[in-house]
């Protein structure tokens, strides 16, 4: 693995966050993120989709037609959403009842197309595979933090094991319930972003804009 | 080559490969994963009906604490058991369908608005030390926008109701899917629906009842009137003579 492949597979998982810098995929990480297990399981999910549709879009790029290459791609990726969901209805029926329809909504997640079009397209097999891999640890790094921030402060459980004792259970945790709730998902997606870019000060963006000063000394 | 793969039969060819291609891939997984599927859905029906008569612990599997419940296929006319019937793995929906074992409910008495009954639904009994303990009986109707299905266990004289859970339905979330809510399907419990003469008299309604239909009253869900009404029909058809009629008569008698 040579520093461009490295490069790829590493820089996902902080300076080109597909949540907090792409901010895509922004929905699931709101919607499944109240606890830890279901988080894991669709952040496995997305890896897997990720960089499996990657490798197989990189590989047949030479014979895709340039006017179907959507199509093409959506099709790749949703036999292997399919699949997934297949897998994960077998082998983990009861997470798969709690993520219901995200995981078909994988189908339609940003990054997925996003990588297919903008980096498999015009890449090699390899690098599309550390990149399609590097991209979904990126996501699961953020959905994992979520699920854990919430599923502690919500419930005071990590995984389902006790770590805060809930009052109502004769502990001294008062759980906020507010984590429980997508909207916390908002707040603390917005928190590492304040984090990540007051770190990194390239990731910053110049205001479009700025508002002038009103010259009051003018008017008088 | 790079114009070539532009050609309108380079397009279709590309086309139908990855069409093909997809499409073996996604049926080799969907017919190598169904058995497991089967089974996930066979064990998640098992541990409802152990949920539903107060048996299930968390621990042991839930095919070893099934063992302690007696299934049985009824034939819904008589009230008999029909012999050497799989009754844990009947499919109701599928059952209804069948042209052979089942009938369509006149419309006049179709109140669960079931369209077609099967002639034969599953019980499932569970005795104890003191003899019949616990009588399940799986119900469905229809609600707002769905057909609910249910379990509804009675104790061993079909008497009271010792608890009841919605397996699968598509009511409103928020007010008529509050029929799974653990705190409503509590106030079920110790009720009773059907008299000392068989007649249905469960009533779900607004507010409290008089004092001598209190036993058979359970409060409505606020902002579900339809689905609470769905629920009290789908327990006045199946507990009445087109349903589990003949069968709990038997049971009163100490046939079963």
């Amino acid at each position: 693995m040579n520093a461009t492949h490295r490069r790829t597979l590493i820089e996902p998982l902080i300076v080109n966050n597909p949540i907090i810098v792409q901010i895509l995929g922004i929905c699931s990480a709101l919607a499944i993120t109240s606890k830890l297990a279901p988080s894991v399981i669709m952040s496995i999910a997305l890896t897997v989709v990720v960089a499996c549709s990657n490798v197989a879009i990189s590989a047949i790029r030479h014979h895709i037609p340039n006017n179907i290459r959507i199509i093409v791609q959506m099709t790749i990726i949703a036999s292997l959403v399919i699949v997934v969901d297949q897998v994960l209805r077998a082998y983990a029926p009861e997470i798969s009842k709690q993520l219901s329809v995200f995981v078909g909504l994988i189908i339609t997640n940003c990054i997925v197309l996003g990588r297919a079009e903008g980096f498999a397209m015009k890449n090699p097999v390899w690098p599309s595979f550390l990149d399609g891999l590097g991209q979904g640890l990126g996501y699961s790094l953020i959905l994992i933090a979520l699920g854990a921030t919430r599923e502690l402060f919500g419930f005071g459980t990590l995984w389902g094991y006790t770590i805060l004792p809930l009052q109502s259970e004769g502990g001294w945790y008062l759980p906020n319930s507010m984590m429980t709730l997508a909207p916390s998902a908002f707040f603390l997606v917005a928190m590492i972003i304040w984090a990540v870019r007051s770190w990194k000060h390239d990731q910053q963006e110049q205001a479009d804009y700025t508002i002038q000063s009103v010259h009051r000394m003018e008017t008088q | 080559m790079p114009r070539d793969k532009e050609r309108p039969s380079q397009v279709l060819l590309v086309a139908t490969l990855v069409c093909v291609a997809c499409a073996l891939l996604v049926s080799t997984a969907v017919v190598l994963l169904r058995p497991i599927q089967d089974r996930n859905a066979l064990l998640q029906r098992q541990r409802d009906i152990l949920e539903v008569a107060g048996l299930f612990r968390p621990g042991p599997s839930v095919e070893s604490q099934f063992a302690q419940v007696e299934p049985h296929l009824v034939d819904l006319a008589t009230g008999e058991y029909v012999e050497g019937a799989d009754a844990v793995r009947f499919d109701i929906a599928k059952g209804s369908r069948d042209p052979k074992a089942s009938a369509p409910v006149p419309a006049d008495s179709d109140i669960a608005k079931i369209h077609r009954r099967p002639d034969a639904m599953p019980v499932f009994l569970v005795r104890g030390d003191a003899g019949l303990e616990t009588v399940i009986l799986p119900v469905h109707g229809y609600g707002l926008w769905s057909t609910m299905y249910a379990y509804v266990a009675l104790d061993g004289r079909g008497e009271r109701v010792k608890g009841v859970t919605f397996y699968s339905h598509a009511e409103t979330p928020g007010l008529g899917a509050e029929i799974e809510n653990p705190r409503w399907r509590d106030s079920w419990t110790g009720k009773r629906l059907v008299d000392d003469a068989g007649e249905v008299r469960f009533d779900i309604a607004k507010g409290t009842a008089a004092p001598d239909a209190a036993d058979y009253h359970v409060d409505a869900l606020s902002g579900a009137t339809l689905t609470s009404n769905g629920v009290e029909n789908m327990i006045h058809f199946w507990l009445g003579e087109q349903g589990y009629g003949p069968f709990l008569a038997r049971l009163r008698r100490g046939g079963v």
